[in-house]
């Protein structure tokens, strides 16, 4: 890509802020995202990242922040921003009347394309995406799967440099997210940037470049998965028990800890090596409580959210994105 | 262009664009009435009933009353079908607010707005593909009319303003129905608020003379948007006095058409969802 303007950075954002009501969404954030990576927004539910997106997509306007998007100011300049960019959201954006082929074609001419070069790509993704067979179906009997890589599809027809995916995977069956994730994984090989958001520590861990962990509107850790991974001492050890009485008394012994009453199990950040091991089973012995069994559980994500937000990712559920 | 360098397939924006793009969305228009023609079928049955029911149920008793004693069935369908016409022009104006509404309420506007596409494109497209559709069950209801026993004495240049004037007015209720549908929170509640407009009609001239009204309806009757707009068309095709009519019936139209557009495209521009 021969562009004037060359940035190093296809992304760049400072101190982007927006609330609802009273509510803040968003509490400054500071993005920079390197061309031709995949750079991943990992949260909870509720925790900005959507709101992120679309500001950064246009969508929305931010209440304090500046952004530049392939080298275009956000606001000023929001028409060659929208010229740069692809956006798949999280809510499906296929028109359930027309057909596969339909709607890329309907992409096609909306990114002015000459028919037969929009012809071309048009089969070229139908294959590329395993969507051949039904490209004179209409959009309405496709599976979720079939639904998610059309969307994909119809974002890629005008080969956008730089593509916002908002968790592209939830709610699809594994199989079909695997699928999704070899589809990204090849988008970069090409040069394209990847803004993804996901609640999947794995799907981070598995695609991304570069992780930022959002929590409440603040970036509250970035870098690579290896980064955040070494920012905790390790991983953690995992005891098992047989009722809740010893799970509470154990809970108590040790400080930071993660208590899960259902499972009866009970998480202490540890650095995996022998003598934090003893450490821990000196705590057990010389106080007499009992456990079932104990696991060592090498570092990973989750790790990394429970030691930096002090609660564990897939437990903050509950709230939906009051955004919307 | 420095831009042209990061999506080298695209041509920078402009007035021809506006027109690509509108036309774009009109053929997704078009491909969904032909997908989808339930919705077709009902702006078109609609009317058909409302003139098979006034002419061969009420309108022996209605075309007395309205026309003066010694009048026939026929005499009453020559009053009664420009009416008709006019209310089938209101027709389409549910299916717009719909069709709106659920591009809306599905995520693929906001695909839209992301795109670097014109932005009353969309918009434009509803309207226009209405608008087409509204002109073709003008055509066929006009056709009906004739065959039951309408006779218009109506010269070429009469039925082309006559034409043009429903023209006018599908496309006034459309923006305006398309105005309704992006501000509607839900399809249902979109699908209501035009109902109103098809009925207006019939609290004007459209099947009976309002001077049989009760003074406030016949005060309403006469100010209402439709009732110059009905005696317009009446004029045009059964002769008789226009006056001033024909241009309240156009400033009606124009005024439905501006305010629409500018109600819709304000909502289709603003930033916070829903």
């Amino acid at each position: 890509m021969s562009t004037s303007n060359a940035a190093p950075a296809a992304i760049t954002a400072i101190g982007l802020r927006k609330s609802y009501g009273d509510k803040v969404v968003l509490d400054g954030i500071d993005l920079t995202i390197p061309e031709g990576s995949i750079f991943a927004l990992l949260g909870p539910n509720g925790a900005g990242k959507t709101t992120t997106v679309e500001i950064l997509s246009t969508l929305i306007a931010a209440d304090g922040g500046e952004a530049q998007i392939a080298g275009y100011d956000m606001v000023r300049q929001a028409a060659k921003v929208r010229r740069s960019i692809g956006v798949t959201g999280q809510f499906s954006a296929v028109d359930n009347l027309l057909t596969a082929e339909e709607n890329l074609m309907l992409m096609a001419d909306l990114s002015h394309l000459p028919k037969a070069e929009g012809k071309r790509r048009s089969a070229h993704l139908l294959e590329r995406f395993d969507l051949t067979e039904a490209a004179h179906k209409t959009a309405a009997t496709f599976s979720g799967g079939m639904r998610r890589k059309l969307d994909l599809a119809m974002t890629l027809v005008s080969s956008p440099g730089i593509i916002f995916l908002d968790e592209p995977t939830t709610g699809l069956d594994p199989r079909s997210r695997r699928i999704m994730w070899e589809l990204i994984r090849d988008l970069v090989g090409q040069g394209t940037t990847i803004f993804l958001t996901t609640q999947y520590l794995e799907e981070a861990d598995q695609l991304a470049d570069r992780i930022a962990l959002l929590d409440h509107g603040r970036l509250v850790a970035e870098g690579t998965a290896e980064e955040l991974k070494r920012r905790i001492p390790g991983g953690h050890v995992r005891l098992q028990f047989s009722d809740a009485a010893e799970l509470d008394t154990a809970a108590g012994l040790f400080g930071v800890a993660n208590k899960d009453e259902e499972s009866l199990t009970l998480q202490i950040p540890s650095d995996g090596s022998v003598a934090n091991l003893r450490a821990v089973l000196d705590v057990l012995d010389t106080t007499g409580v009992t456990a079932e069994s104990l696991t060592v559980h090498t570092p990973d994500l989750d790790d990394v959210f429970l030691t930096l937000t002090g609660k564990p990712a897939q437990d903050t559920t509950p709230q939906k994105e009051s955004a919307r | 262009m420095s831009t042209a360098a990061l999506t080298p397939a695209k041509t920078a924006p402009g007035g021809s664009t506006a027109v690509r793009d509108s036309l774009t969305m009109l053929r997704r228009n078009l491909k969904h009435m032909q997908r989808y023609p339930a919705m077709t079928i009902s702006i078109l049955v609609m009317p058909l009933l409302f003139l098979l029911l006034f002419v061969y149920v009420f309108g022996g008793a209605i075309g007395t009353g309205t026309l003066g004693p010694g009048t026939t069935r026929d005499d009453y369908i020559n009053y009664l079908v420009p009416g008709i016409i006019v209310m089938t022009a209101t027709s389409g104006a549910v299916a717009t607010a719909v069709s709106v509404c659920t591009d809306k309420t599905e995520g693929i506007i906001n695909r839209f707005r992301t795109m670097s596409i014109s932005r009353g494109a969309m918009l434009s497209g509803h309207v226009l593909g209405s608008t087409i559709q509204v002109t073709a069950v003008l055509a066929l209801i006009t056709g009906v009319a004739v065959a039951i026993g309408f006779r218009p004495n109506a010269s070429v240049v009469e039925w082309l303003a006559a034409a043009g004037l429903l023209i006018f007015l599908a496309l006034g209720l459309s923006w305006l129905c398309a105005g309704m549908g992006m501000n509607a929170k839900t399809v249902e509640s979109a699908s209501n608020g035009p109902l109103p407009l098809t009925l207006l009609p019939l609290m004007g001239s459209a099947v009976v003379d309002p001077d049989s009204m009760p003074a406030g309806l016949r005060w309403f009757a006469e100010y209402q948007p439709f009732t110059p707009i009905n005696e317009t068309v009446r004029g045009l095709l059964m002769g008789g006095e226009i006056g001033n009519n024909g241009l309240i019936a156009l400033a009606w139209c124009a005024g439905l058409a501006l305010f629409g557009y500018w109600w819709a495209l304000r909502a289709y521009n603003k930033t916070v969802k829903r």
